[in-house]
């Protein structure tokens, strides 16, 4: 059952000066995401995907087309409470998303606002920073923290205001490699262990191959869409468009195209090391 | 030659209070004139506060810096000179961008170097084409560009300079792929035609691999490597020790080399991984 759906989006920025033209960042996309599902939405930089991104929690309004979070209308002016009640938004930038001092007292400004009463908001404050194994921090100040522990506690911040689903924008884009491997695992968790849906913005393909589906966007449209083995299959493709292929897979592609018999769509060291492994052994 | 060298650096941060911590302990490494040298390391491995005493932002607790055979600290007062032969561009150096035009912007440094108009200007238009600003951005505000084109502003004001080594602090973060190569590829042919000092610090080991020359590997305040690229990759298991990753490429033929099969160690592109296996599976008649 989808949760999310985008039918026939399109999305214009004004122009921003007298005799400019708009500019169409979407062309008529269409997409649905299934409750519980962690879908992974690839493409460089002004391929429309954070624009799109937007749109599921009324951050952006489509110019065209409609999109629906669990069956309701984003146009309706009455329902975006409702709906940024249930669909959280994680930017790249830690440091910009956190508003307290305390990292408690930051995971629970959401709850606040939402009116939760306080031994609720206590409860929740807990299990959300459990769930992104930030317990021990709890009152740390949070400016001190690694840039993954800061995103680790904007995630906390989120959850603890119990959405079905999650957004993050690039959340590992400013990180280092200890950090996005945190929060990379934190975003898994979340969706297998508590069912959350997850759509997650990124460029990093090695982020993508996590994911149960990938829709590659480009120039406004969706270029690929499937299981990332799937996806990633398309080698050419992807490259002509200027996105990263896992070296994994460029190298069984490279080894195809010489004549050698190879599995589609490897994504691992290990697949890949067992495939060549077959081949040296014919 | 030795262009830059370090003698038992060390720094501390908050030196007598509780909170007393060793950033760069006692570090001892030459940078080769006109090398292109990576450098890696985690965030806490210490190497921003090592390379931030490279052009004598941080002075050393202990030890020395010495450009061209010279102590830099010598003679405090002329600290200001040393910054204008070692050149820094920050992370996101694109947030520094203060001026009315990108140009304007780009000559702040030479300007504070004290040359004429006339030098002032042939420098930043040399600065700009280096890093490959289109000429008509030149007259726009830094806020009207693109994150990528903000981002080859602010490192064009430090070319300006023409430095004699040229730091960058993680050039790419938050770029994209496009982006990302694109920077990297215009450091590397700013670094042949200049035939200057680079280093570039950066936590993607695929981008090291792809314009370094050798690195520098930082991990707990210490150097613990410094070799060529093919060397350093060639230590998965220690780097990986230290939670670093090598590239995949790196991975997939050092398991396959651990499992007996004769390929070389610290394959670096998947040009390098094809150089070895072509050969062998070809005599296998699997490739024609």
């Amino acid at each position: 059952m989808e949760y999310l759906k985008a039918e026939h989006v399109s999305f214009f920025y004004d122009a921003a000066e007298e005799g400019e033209q708009a500019q169409q960042v979407l062309r008529d996309v269409s997409m649905e995401i299934g409750k519980g599902e962690f879908v992974a939405l690839l493409g460089h930089n002004g391929s429309g995907k954070s624009t799109m991104a937007k749109h599921f929690n009324a951050m952006l309004l489509p110019s065209g087309g409609r999109v629906y979070v669990d069956k309701m209308d984003t146009m309706d002016e009455n329902l975006k409470y409702e709906i940024r009640r249930r669909v959280g938004l994680v930017l790249q930038n830690p440091d910009n998303q956190l508003v307290a001092s305390i990292v408690e007292e930051d995971v629970a400004f959401g709850p606040e606002n939402l009116g939760v009463p306080p031994a609720e908001i206590r409860r929740r404050v807990d299990a959300a920073l459990e769930t992104v194994g930030m317990s021990e921090y709890a009152s740390h100040s949070a400016h001190k923290l690694s840039g993954g522990q800061k995103q680790r506690v904007a995630i906390a911040g989120i959850i603890a205001m119990e959405p079905d689903c999650i957004v993050l924008d690039e959340p590992t884009a400013m990180l280092d490699p200890r950090g996005r491997t945190e929060v990379m695992e934190t975003i898994r968790r979340l969706n297998r262990e508590h069912g959350i849906t997850v759509v997650l913005i990124t460029h990093y393909m090695d982020e993508a191959v996590q994911a149960d589906r990938v829709i590659v966007m480009d120039s406004g449209e969706i270029l690929l869409e499937g299981a990332p083995r799937e996806v990633f299959s398309h080698v050419e493709l992807l490259r002509q468009h200027s996105l990263d292929v896992p070296q994994a897979t460029e190298l069984l592609y490279r080894l195809g195209k010489a004549g050698c018999t190879v599995p589609e769509g490897v994504l691992n060291e290990e697949e890949c090391v067992a495939a060549l492994e077959l081949l040296l052994n014919e | 030659m030795v262009i830059l060298e370090t003698k038992e650096l060390t720094y501390r941060y908050g030196v007598g209070t509780p909170l007393e911590q060793v950033a760069v302990d006692n570090v001892s490494i030459s940078i080769r004139r006109g090398e292109f040298l990576g450098v890696i390391g985690h965030t806490g491995s210490g190497k921003s506060t090592l390379i931030q005493q490279l052009n004598g932002l941080m002075r050393p607790t202990s030890g020395q810096v010495l450009l061209n055979g010279n102590d830099i600290w010598a003679e405090p007062k002329k600290i200001r000179a040393v910054r204008f032969q070692v050149g820094l561009v920050f992370q996101y150096p694109e947030y520094q961008l203060f001026e009315e035009t990108v140009f304007r912007d780009i000559c702040f440094g030479p300007r504070n170097m004290g040359l004429s108009e006339e030098e002032i200007k042939e420098r930043a238009l040399g600065a700009a084409e280096f890093v490959g600003l289109r000429p008509e951005l030149l007259e726009k505000s830094p806020f009207e560009l693109s994150g990528g084109e903000k981002r080859r502003a602010a490192i064009a004001g430090v070319v300006a300079m023409d430095p004699e080594v040229l730091i960058l602090d993680e050039p790419a973060a938050g770029l994209d792929p496009q982006g990302r190569d694109q920077l990297l590829d215009q450091i590397r042919s700013y670094h042949q035609k200049r035939g200057n000092t680079v280093l570039l610090v950066s936590h993607s080991m695929e981008d090291i691999a792809r314009v370094a020359d050798r690195a520098l590997v930082m991990n707990r305040g210490k150097a613990a490597m410094l070799d060529t690229v093919q060397q350093v990759f060639s230590r998965r298991s220690e780097l990986e020790h230290m939670g670093l990753r090598v590239p995949q490429i790196t991975k997939i033929m050092s398991l396959l080399r651990a499992k007996g099969y004769p390929v070389s160690e610290g394959a670096l592109t998947v040009d390098e991984a094809l150089r070895d296996l072509l050969p062998l599976l070809r005599k296998r008649g699997c490739v024609r």
